[in-house]
């Protein structure tokens, strides 16, 4: 339960880190808080040849909103954004998700950057910056670029990051979800891995956004005109759910995770239209 | 930037319960490992080193986390808190410590520093926890033999302890 050698090299400035990466290339993971990498380096299930550390970049420490977006820097801790005092106004499906990402203990170093480019199935923040449209941000030392989070999220663990880039922000746009949100997720305990993570947002012209994790490789997104009648909703789901069809593991069946989609579905829409 | 390469053992210090220690490290030494089997502060336990147990979980600059998800190279120059360092007086036990005795908050005692430690975090940030609050501060534990009711009942009154202490000395 050790990780295998590795250099390591924590940058002090972003400049800094930008050279390195481009230097070392994919000889590199970039590490942050580290409460998935971290573990996956003592299960030896990554041995990078380096570790470049950019917690510690003042400038990747930042929660800001401009333009009516709010940027997250890429070292701030799930912790920090949860207190942020703007969160429940600017973010009120983040508020409501991000309880449920880890434990305090791991949401305390784990940071909002981390859980999106580590990019588990079932995590809580890939799906919320894919229900909100949020994008993130990458830079090398040329320039930056910023990709929507279908474009970001490429597969089960897999994102669009090449090898000279770092991701220094994520963000979401301010307010989606002012008019009604709400979240539900399915886990053994509280804190563990979901088996289904569940939102639903009311977006600026009235649609309604569906959007689910852990029933495919990515999360996914269903949107839908928001003066739908209850049965017709019904029916969208149920298409949606054989689509996705879902899987089967150690904690649940395809034919469960299709089931709890179907069932909480209707529940997190009449939710929404009880608060409107 | 730090640099340290991968055979190198590379000198850390950063200051452990209001003192400055140091030792050598390679980069892969985990700061739970680190504080264990070179400074010889055995008060952090490890159990199962992937983040999910948290035995391990110590202080970082005030905040609680868990010690196998870091380096030992990574806390250079932070505060570094654990259980030797959760009582003032070295002959007393802390309000927490107290309670868990009273409540039999422990038997084998093996991830009871870890708890401690998120408790001395939480209850900090939080003067006025709910019960919600608490268990759900507690889920981030695992405990195999005493079972959680001992431990909620010393981490209630230990916050109702502590809320009136407060109480005192506002007025």
């Amino acid at each position: 339960m050790k990780p295998a050698a590795f250099d390591y090299y924590r940058a002090e400035t972003l400049r800094e880190a930008l050279e390195l990466r481009a230097e070392k290339r994919d000889a590199l993971r970039i590490i942050a808080g580290g409460q998935s990498l971290g573990a996956m380096l003592n299960l030896r299930l990554v041995s990078p040849e380096g570790l470049l550390d950019i917690s510690r970049l003042d400038e990747l420490k930042q929660i800001e909103v401009r333009d009516g977006r709010v940027e997250v820097g890429a070292a701030v801790t799930q912790s920090q954004l949860l207190d942020w005092a703007g969160l429940r106004e600017k973010l009120p499906f983040v508020a409501q998700a991000l309880p449920w990402v880890g434990h305090f203990q791991t949401r305390n170093r784990g940071t909002v950057g981390g859980s999106i480019c580590h990019g588990d199935p079932s995590s809580e923040l890939p799906l919320a910056l894919a229900l909100l449209g949020g994008e993130v941000v990458l830079r090398t030392r040329r320039g930056s670029r910023r990709l929507s989070a279908g474009d970001f999220q490429l597969g089960m663990l897999t994102n669009a990051c090449e090898d000279d880039e770092i991701v220094v922000a994520v963000s979401f746009p301010a307010g989606v979800g002012a008019r009604g949100s709400a979240f539900r997720e399915v886990a053994r305990r509280h804190g563990d891995f979901a088996i289904v993570a569940i939102g639903l947002v009311v977006m600026d012209k009235g649609q309604i956004r569906l959007g689910v994790s852990g029933m495919a490789d990515t999360p996914q997104v269903l949107e839908l005109p928001g003066d739908i009648e209850d049965a017709a909703f019904v029916e969208q789901v149920e298409a949606f759910a054989w689509r996705l069809k879902g899987h089967t593991d150690i904690h649940a069946s395809a034919r469960y995770r299709r089931d709890l989609l179907r069932r909480i579905a209707p529940q997190l829409l009449s939710e929404v239209r009880q608060c409107a | 930037m730090r640099v340290a390469s991968k055979t190198e053992l590379v000198q850390v210090g950063f200051t452990l319960n209001g003192k400055p220690v140091t030792g050598h490290a390679e980069p892969r030494m985990l700061l739970s490992d680190f504080l264990r089997q070179v400074i010889g502060a055995t008060g952090t336990h490890v159990g199962c080193e992937h983040g999910v147990c948290g035995c391990c979980t110590l202080r970082i600059d005030g905040v609680a986390q868990r010690s196998c998800l870091v380096l030992a190279v990574q806390a250079e120059g932070l505060d570094v808190q654990t259980v030797e360092g959760i009582s003032d007086r070295e002959d007393a036990m802390s309000v927490l410590q107290e309670a868990f005795r009273k409540h039999h908050a422990l038997q084998c005692g093996f991830c009871t520093p870890g708890i401690l430690m998120s408790f001395v975090d939480f209850m900090e940030r939080v003067p006025d926890p709910t019960e919600e609050q608490l268990r759900d501060t507690l889920s981030g534990h695992i405990c195999r033999c005493t079972g959680y009711a001992g431990i909620m009942a010393a981490v209630i009154e230990a916050a109702e302890t502590l809320r009136a202490a407060r109480g005192s000395t506002d007025a």
